[in-house]
């Protein structure tokens, strides 16, 4: 029956063990990064020299290739930082706190990233640098979760705790974006409903999508690095915690 | 149950008449926060007519927001949740309970003081009738939503800088629909939906909130 109940569950559990994921991560980082550097590389290349420029906006439309990817992966790491705090917090996985806890901060980057991108993008096109934009406040709402998640997973000394509490946040944030989103849509159709048809783009012509999707792919494959080194280190630094406190129990015990 | 429920309720509110000021300072507080916006932007009566729901409704959601850290904290130090954790009431009736008080000690004076502000303000007073039931609706939520980040953040060192990060993004939809409202009673494109919005609102926190808070507890105390 225990023997069963563990191959059914294997799936899940199989990178609870972290030598598991360490020896799986080393195997599988080499490839990653090299698929990160060869698409962002050739996504650059061909979106700022290849693509011919936009008939109306000209050459500033190609930071494009830097803002869509960058935004969706704002809210592609949300989704997996809820994911992995839902199965932390369900099955107290080990590697799934990590995972969430290792995520934020990447996930705030690339959130702060589409903001300033956005925003200078803006200046050419609208001659704002900002506008209370239901997309754009969306996105700065996001921007506040994320660091509402940080301080709240560093606040807690207990690192186990802090993994937890922030699982929690991460949980009813992700009930709760939903509305956030459809009221700030909603709040701006009601206020300025003039900015609206500002933000109506031309349709994309196929040879931009090509550098588009070459860009989010290396995104993906980006995050995987950085990903893959912050949870090496992490596992580091929870195995010095470890061995420190051993360290301090046995001079305890034999003094 | 009930009776352990309602006892709570009861040595909250005890304790909150006996142990000083603390609801006074919530709506003194509301009221000095509103006293700055004609400081700062100025006395004119047509702009501050203009911008009357937003900041009544932007303080109201900074005074519930600063009460928010004595929900638990107090209970938590001296050691009085852990016993009623151990009592006949479970976690999440507790938090219900806790929600009930803080609500009735900050939300229900805020709403008795609302009215005097507005007038302050020059709002129209096609709003006032719908200003009332977005309170009414809205701090409820307030408190439900602020549970969760109180909860989060019970013993920990600053915790109260931290609640207001955690909190305040989860309160943007409470804010849009309900100024939305008052504005939509004043400028006559309607409010109802807007005010059923905020019923909804205030019914799915009521049945989920609670959970969120409870483990958030359970954490604390372990």
């Amino acid at each position: 029956m225990a023997t069963k109940t563990k191959k059914a569950r294997i799936g899940i559990h199989f990178f609870a063990n972290p030598a598991r994921f360490l020896r799986f991560a080393r195997k599988i980082f080499p490839w990653v990064t090299i698929v990160a550097v060869a698409c962002i590389v050739a996504a650059l290349v061909l979106g700022l020299a290849v693509v011919p420029p936009d008939y109306r906006q000209g050459d500033a439309y190609r930071i494009i290739f830097i803002h869509v990817p960058s935004s969706w992966m704002a809210l592609m790491i949300y989704v997996i930082i809820a994911l992995s705090s839902a199965a932390g917090f369900i099955w107290r996985h080990p590697l799934a706190d990590l995972v969430a806890k290792s995520s934020a901060p990447i996930g705030a980057c690339f959130t702060f990233i589409s903001l300033v991108t956005g925003s200078l993008w803006g200046e050419p096109m609208w001659g704002t640098w900002w506008v209370w934009d239901a997309r754009v406040t969306s996105m700065l709402v996001l921007f506040f979760l994320y660091l509402g998640y940080i301080a709240l997973n560093s606040a807690y000394d207990d690192p186990t705790k802090g993994a937890r509490a922030s699982a929690i946040l991460a949980l009813v944030g992700v009930v709760n974006i939903p509305i956030i989103k459809f009221s700030v849509d909603w709040w701006n159709t009601l206020h300025q409903p003039a900015t609206i048809s500002k933000f109506d783009r031309p349709s994309m012509d196929p040879s931009m999508i090509a550098p588009l999707l070459l860009m989010v792919v290396g995104f993906i494959a980006f995050y995987l690095v950085v990903l893959i080194i912050r949870l090496r280190s992490e596992i580091a630094a929870r195995r010095i915690r470890n061995l420190r406190l051993a360290q301090v129990g046995n001079q305890g015990a034999s003094g | 149950m009930v009776t352990a429920f309602f006892s709570l309720v009861g040595r909250d509110l005890r304790l909150a008449a006996r142990g000083g000021i603390g609801s006074l300072v919530v709506v003194v507080f509301f009221f000095i926060a509103v006293a700055l916006f004609p400081l700062g932007i100025g006395p004119e009566s047509a702009l501050l007519e203009r911008v009357a729901p937003g900041v009544l409704w932007v303080c109201a959601l900074l005074a519930t927001m600063l009460s928010l850290g004595r929900m638990f904290e107090e209970d938590y130090e001296d050691g009085s949740l852990e016993v009623i954790a151990l009592g006949p009431l479970p976690l999440e009736l507790v938090v219900l309970a806790k929600v009930l008080a803080h609500w009735l000690t900050t939300g229900l004076p805020l709403i008795i003081a609302a009215p005097v502000l507005a007038v302050l303000l020059n709002m129209s007073s096609k709003g006032f009738a719908v200003l009332m039931i977005s309170l009414l609706l809205g701090t409820p939520i307030l408190s439900l939503v602020g549970s969760v980040g109180a909860a989060l953040t019970v013993g920990l060192r600053r915790g109260g800088v931290l609640i207001s990060l955690l909190v305040l993004p989860l309160y943007v939809p409470v804010l849009i629909f309900a100024v939305g409202a008052v504005e939509g009673a004043i400028f006559g494109f309607g409010e109802r939906a807007h005010l059923l919005i905020l019923a909804g609102g205030f019914f799915a926190s009521l049945a989920l909130t609670p959970w969120a808070s409870a483990a958030a507890l359970k954490m604390a105390l372990e």
